[in-house]
């Protein structure tokens, strides 16, 4: 290439100049100037402009990309631009057996991992046919596990969201909130996320000794902590303002979209997998549906709030429970698909246990052949296909799992509802102002990695 | 996936000295199921055929498994039964598409699964619908249900299924300008080098350091 064609290439591409060094073409990227943005508008005769928001815009929840067209401070029309965090997650999955999958699916919607792991278990177990085997102990642990996530995730949904609305201190309560649960995850699973921890056939261990008292001092300082936020922001004059009437979306916009979850129940309609289509044993707790009537961004950040509250009253429930079911299995009991088979913590960490150490190079052959071919190839699963859904703090996650008969999935598609939500960016903002956008995108609260898979 | 098969882990003969025989491996059925269809799906099916005379020739198979009722749809028929699944029986909610390759099944190798959701009924139900590679296109069902307007644009961008009828069919979370369709069966994990703006990152596996 001449020098030449060099300039030349540099001004058809401004957002990507090259220079020669001597390790090869250097390419710079970059974004667009606001300084020259501004100027360029000021030369133009036309009201109408186009902006860029994103994908590294601070106030888009990730890396999502909003191209603008914008009359003045009128969004005359919103264009969503995603697929910046894609990993192909469900592309590795067929790659792996069917419980290390569990170890990518948590990886997905990095605020909610637990329902990414149930959703999918629940297919596997369906597809196996032993939903009906699952220790309850399992069950309500997981029904733990999610009520506790369901906090968690809310607590970035509306801490994230009033920052981005310009409201600093929600977020401090927030987070501090959020990291009682992550503690909580950590002293449970031993990571604060993408635990993994929910496993076809139950869960990976049981809970520690003494967490049912440390369970209860937990809701005790989260439901004291709850009335931070909720001080602070409802009725707030400046909150609403922001608000209300924000990010409209009637029943009939997120029937056509597909839209369930908070948003869903904004507009109304008290729609909960957890009480309409039970699963993990939602159908024994007492629990109200929360809903609001204003299908903006306000009756969000209630339904929200509320909710909170409703994930506590569950997960007293189900600490109650466990009480009652101390010592019963976490797992299936069927060998064949319990893996990995017998864990404890030892002194460096947690492990296959010493006794199941002993037992397998010591005594029992079978024993040995048993854990390899388990823990190196997996099970199978019988040829067929379901779909599984929960319902996460976004609406409904579902996992449509197709088996061959093999011991590595053939096909598993996650209906992801980051993803599904956030195709009503346009319908809730356009029409409004520029700065409303933002907090319509956080009303939906997407999760890019869930978005982008 | 149509051969039958016993045993966990694939031993042959006695191959089996860890007791490993206690899973059947069932194959995926081939027919339709019968009459009963058990819980509400017969309802759904007396209710399709009802509102939709060509029932008979539209649908191809009904399958029940696992407490589940898939209908096998022709695809030249898709959008009316849709039209008709949303209008008559008020399955107003469809939660995507989901694409599955199967590159062993001459002339029906792409499909497409639409999950429905009646919220007003509380059931559910699945669409099948297949297609030949030679030929890979599927009538879009954005206008019946919009909400599956980026579900349709992804399963393109996996699998190559064409959407016909689709407002924007383009890639969504590929790179507009990325070659071949990942999720295909033949399409490899990995090992592939990544262009942008001009420059080449080779995969990990070529990279310099790694050979």
């Amino acid at each position: 290439m001449t020098t030449q064609d060099k300039s030349k290439n540099n001004l058809l591409d401004p957002y990507a100049s090259s220079r020669e060094t001597t390790e090869g073409t250097v390419f710079s990227v970059t974004g667009g100037d606001w300084d020259s943005l501004v100027s360029e508008i000021g030369e133009s005769k036309e009201e109408r402009i186009i902006v860029n928001m994103g994908p590294q815009h601070p106030s888009t929840h990730g890396v999502l990309r909003l191209v603008l067209e914008l009359e003045g401070e009128t969004v005359t029309e919103v264009r969503t631009g995603i697929g910046y965090l894609h990993t192909g997650i469900e592309k590795n999955i067929e790659f792996r057996n069917w419980t290390q999958a569990v170890t990518f699916a948590t990886r997905m919607d990095y605020l909610s991992p637990i329902f990414n792991e149930t959703a999918y278990c629940l297919a596997v177990e369906k597809l196996l046919g032993i939903t009906n085997d699952i220790p309850e102990r399992a069950s309500v642990i997981r029904v733990l596990m999610m009520e506790l996530n369901r906090i968690s995730s809310h607590m970035v949904a509306l801490g994230t969201g009033a920052l981005e609305l310009g409201a600093m201190a929600p977020m401090f309560f927030a987070f501090r909130d959020r990291e009682i649960v992550l503690d909580t995850f950590e002293e449970i699973t031993g990571l604060r996320m993408n635990m993994a921890y929910v496993r076809p056939g139950g869960v990976s261990q049981d809970l520690p000794a003494g967490m049912n008292i440390k369970l209860r001092e937990v809701v005790k300082s989260l439901r004291k902590n709850f009335n931070d936020n909720a001080q602070l922001l409802i009725g707030n004059t400046i909150w609403m303002k922001r608000t209300e009437g924000i990010g409209y979306l009637d029943l009939a916009g997120c029937t056509a979209l597909g839209i369930t979850g908070p948003v869903l129940r904004s507009a109304g309609l008290p729609w909960d997998l957890r009480k309409m289509q039970p699963y993990c044993g939602y159908e024994n707790y007492e629990f109200d549906v929360i809903t609001a009537d204003t299908a903006d961004v306000y009756g969000r950040f209630l339904v929200r709030m509320a909710e909170l509250e409703q994930s506590l009253r569950i997960i007293e429930q189900a600490i109650d429970k466990l009480d009652k079911l101390e010592g019963q299995p976490v797992m299936v009991a069927d060998k064949k698909i319990a893996w990995p088979a017998q864990l404890a913590l030892g002194a460096d960490g947690l492990g296959n246990s010493l006794d199941h150490i002993r037992e397998i190079m010591g005594t029992s052959m079978e024993s040995l052949i048993h854990h390899f071919k388990l823990v190196t190839e997996g099970f199978r699963v019988p040829a067929g296909q379901v779909y599984a859904s929960v319902e996460s703090p976004r609406g409904e996650l579902a996992a449509h799992v197709v088996s061959d008969g093999g011991t590595r999935p053939y096909r598993v598609h996650f209906r992801e509802p980051s993803f599904n939500n956030l195709q009503s960016t346009s319908a809730m903002s356009e029409g409004g102002m520029v700065a409303d956008i933002i907090g319509a995108v956080a009303s939906i609260d997407p999760v890019m990695g869930g978005v982008d898979r | 996936m149509s051969e039958e098969q016993t045993g966990m882990f694939g031993a042959i003969g006695t191959g089996d000295t860890s007791g490993y025989g206690g899973l059947v491996r069932t194959a995926a059925a081939t027919g339709s199921t019968e009459r009963p269809f058990g819980g509400y799906f017969d309802q759904v099916a007396d209710d399709l055929e009802r509102a939709y005379p060509d029932f008979s020739d539209a649908i191809t198979r009904v399958v029940v498994d696992r407490g589940e009722l898939t209908l096998h749809i022709k695809k030249s028929r898709l959008v009316e039964v849709a039209q008709i699944l949303r209008d008559k029986l008020l399955f107003e909610m469809c939660m995507g598409v989901s694409g599955i390759h199967y590159p062993e099944r001459t002339g029906a190798e792409l499909v497409a699964v639409y999950p429905l959701l009646s919220m007003t009924k509380n059931q559910r139900i699945r669409l099948e619908v297949a297609t030949s590679d030679l030929d890979p296109h599927i009538p879009s069902v954005v206008n019946v249900w919009a909400g599956n307007n980026w579900h349709e644009r992804e399963t393109f961008d996996m699998f190559g299924i064409i959407f016909d009828g689709h407002p924007g069919l383009t890639r969504i979370l590929m790179p507009d300008d990325w070659d071949g369709h990942p999720q295909r069966k033949d399409y490899p994990l990995g090992g592939i080098s990544v262009e942008y703006k001009g420059a080449t990152t080779p995969a990990p596996s070529n990279r310099r350091s790694y050979q």
